[in-house]
C-alpha cells in the first residue's frame, strides 16, 4: 500500500445560500482545491452526497458533478452514508491511491438543504433513521439525540448546562473562523433559554440546515514530494457500523460504531488517544460531542460532560475538539461535513489556522458519523 | 409516503406485535429478522414481543414531521419490555411531567397518523403510562 497525502484543500463560506446552486457552490469549491494543490487535472473523483435526490431532486450529482468541474471523463463515484458520507468519500479516496490504482484523487462533500421547505428537509434528513420502526412513531432527529441525552444524564449524571457548554465552546471557536455559518458567540444562558426542540435538548443544542461543500486533492506521498508540498500524510483510517435504530443497542448512550472505526484508526496509525493533538468530530447535537469523546476514548466512559466543563476540550485546553466551531457553528451540509473536517485539520497542521490556530499541532484526527451514529468514518492525519 | 403494500407488509408486527427469535441464543428480534446476528444462525422460530414494560428514556417532540403536525407537543420514549426487548413509540394518554426513567408503561393499540384527506390511516402501537 501506498502512503497518501494532502497537498490540497478547499472552502467557501458556508450558510443559507440563496444565490448559489448546489452545481455552483460544488465547482466553486473544488477549484479551490485544484489552486490550492497547483492541479487541474484528475485521475477520478469522489464526492459525498447524503440526499440530493430529496434537497434538489437530482441524483446522479457524480457525473453532473463531474461535467461541471471540466473532468469528464474521469470515473466520477457518489458516495451516501447519510451524514458520514464525506468521510466515506475521503476513505474511498484513499483507498484507490493507495492501492495504485490512480495517483491525482478529488474528494469532496456537498449539500444545498435550502432549497427545499424546512419540513422537506427535516424529512430528508429523517430517512437517516430506521423509517418504519422509527420515524413511523414521530420521532426525529434531535429527538432520537433527546433520547441518548436524557439516558446519558440517567446514567452518568452529565447535566443540562454540561451540554450547553459544548455549543458555547464550538460557537467560541467557530466565531474565529471566516467559514463558518454562525460567527458569534453564545452563551450558557442564552442556550438554556433558546426555544425547545425535543426535550432535554433546545434549538442552540442543534446543528443548523446550511448549504456548503468541501474538496481535499489527495496523491500519494512520493508524489506530493516532488511537487515540494507540504506533506500532511493520511495514516490511519477506520470505518464501522451500527444497528441505525437507536432501541436496538446495548447500550443507547454508547456510540460503538465510532469506537470500533476509531479503534481500526488508532492501530492503522500506531497512535493512542492521549498521542492526537486536535479532534474533529461529529457534533451534530451537543450530547453528540459528549458520547464522541467517550467512544473515542479521549475521556472514560460519562465523563464527557466533566471535559466539557473543566475546559479540556476548548482551543487552550489539553485535548482540542473542534477548532473549527464543529457543525454547531460551522454548519452541517451533511454530505460536506466529513470533508470540511479535513480542511480544518489541514490548514492547522500547515500552521494556517489563523486566530484559532492551536500550536504545535502535529496529528489530528476526524470523526465522522451517519444518523444516530449508524456508521462512522474516522482518520488520523500526521504532517511530516 | 405510505402506499398500500408497503403499510400491509408491517401490519403482522405493528398489529399483533409478531417477532422472532434464534433457536440458539434465544434472543428475539422485532421486526423479525433471517439471521440471527449474533450467531450466525438461521433457523428463527415465531414469537411475540411483551405487552408490558418500563420506559428506559423519553422525550417531548415539539418540532414535529409534516404527519404529525396535529399532534405535537407529544412524548416518544424507549421502553425495555419484560422480556428484555426495547421499543421506540409514542406514550401517549398522560402529563408530561408524569414521565420519568423507570415509569411502568403497556401496550395499546392505536391510531400512529394519516397520511392526508385520503391517504392511508396508518395504525400501531403506543404506549400508556400502567399504574
Amino acid at each position: 500500500m501506498r502512503d497518501v497525502a494532502i497537498i490540497g484543500v478547499g472552502m467557501t463560506k458556508w450558510g443559507e445560500l440563496w444565490e448559489k446552486s448546489l452545481r455552483s457552490i460544488f465547482v466553486e469549491t473544488a477549484l479551490l482545491a485544484f489552486d490550492d494543490a497547483g492541479v487541474d487535472q484528475i485521475d477520478s473523483m469522489y464526492v459525498g452526497s447524503m440526499s440530493s435526490g430529496i434537497f434538489v431532486g437530482q441524483e446522479h450529482i457524480a457525473s453532473l458533478l463531474a461535467d461541471y468541474l471540466g473532468q469528464v471523463p474521469v470515473p466520477s463515484t457518489r458516495v451516501e452514508s447519510a451524514c458520514t458520507s464525506g468521510g466515506l468519500a475521503l476513505r474511498l479516496g484513499f483507498m484507490e491511491v493507495a492501492s495504485g490504482m490512480s495517483d491525482v484523487v478529488l474528494v469532496s462533500g456537498v449539500e444545498k438543504m435550502t432549497d427545499c421547505s424546512g419540513s422537506e428537509a427535516t424529512y430528508a434528513l429523517g430517512t437517516a433513521a430506521d423509517q418504519e420502526y422509527e420515524g413511523y412513531h414521530g420521532i426525529t432527529f434531535p429527538g432520537l439525540y433527546a433520547l441518548i441525552a436524557r439516558a446519558h444524564m440517567e446514567k452518568y449524571g452529565t447535566t443540562r448546562e454540561q451540554m450547553a457548554m459544548v455549543a458555547v465552546k464550538n460557537h467560541r471557536n467557530g466565531a474565529k473562523n471566516p467559514l463558518a455559518q454562525f460567527q458569534f458567540e453564545i452563551t450558557v444562558d442564552s442556550v438554556l433559554n433558546s426555544v425547545m426542540i425535543a426535550d432535554p435538548l433546545r434549538i442552540l443544542d442543534c446543528s443548523p440546515i446550511s448549504d456548503g461543500a468541501a474538496a481535499a486533492i489527495i496523491c500519494p506521498v512520493e508524489m506530493a514530494r516532488s511537487m515540494n508540498k507540504p506533506i500532511i500524510k493520511i495514516i490511519g483510517t477506520g470505518h464501522a457500523t451500527d444497528r441505525i435504530a437507536i432501541s436496538t443497542r446495548k447500550d443507547i448512550t454508547w456510540l460503538e460504531a465510532t469506537y470500533q472505526a476509531a479503534k481500526q484508526a488508532y492501530a492503522m496509525a500506531d497512535k493512542k488517544p492521549e498521542d492526537i493533538n486536535i479532534f474533529e468530530v461529529h457534533d451534530c447535537f451537543t450530547i453528540a460531542e459528549i458520547c464522541v469523546m467517550e467512544a473515542l476514548g479521549i475521556v472514560e466512559k460519562g465523563k464527557g460532560g466533566d471535559a466539557v466543563e473543566q475546559g479540556l476540550t476548548s482551543l487552550e485546553g489539553k485535548i482540542p475538539v473542534n477548532p473549527s466551531g464543529g457543525l454547531k457553528s460551522k454548519g452541517h451540509p451533511v454530505g460536506a461535513t466529513g470533508v470540511a473536517q479535513v480542511v480544518e485539520i489541514v490548514k492547522q497542521l500547515r500552521g494556517e489556522a489563523g486566530e484559532r490556530q492551536i500550536k504545535d499541532a502535529r496529528v489530528a484526527m476526524a470523526q465522522n458519523m451517519g444518523g444516530s451514529g449508524g456508521s462512522t468514518v474516522v482518520h488520523i492525519f500526521e504532517r511530516e | 409516503m405510505t402506499t398500500p403494500s408497503r403499510y400491509w407488509r408491517e401490519i403482522p408486527q405493528r398489529y399483533r406485535l409478531e417477532a422472532n427469535k434464534c433457536s440458539k441464543c434465544g434472543i428475539k428480534f422485532f421486526p423479525p429478522r433471517l439471521i440471527c446476528p449474533e450467531c450466525k444462525n438461521r433457523e428463527l422460530e415465531k414469537t411475540k414481543i411483551a405487552e408490558t414494560g418500563k420506559i428506559i428514556t423519553y422525550t417531548v417532540i415539539r418540532v414535529p414531521p409534516h404527519q404529525f403536525v396535529d399532534q405535537a407537543p407529544y412524548a416518544v420514549g424507549i421502553v425495555e419490555l419484560d422480556d428484555g426487548f426495547k421499543l421506540t413509540a409514542q406514550i401517549v394518554d398522560c402529563d408530561f411531567e408524569d414521565l420519568k426513567i423507570g415509569q411502568k408503561v403497556r401496550i395499546e393499540f392505536r391510531k400512529i397518523f394519516d397520511e392526508g384527506e385520503s391517504g392511508i390511516l396508518c395504525y400501531g402501537y403506543k404506549f400508556v403510562l400502567d399504574e
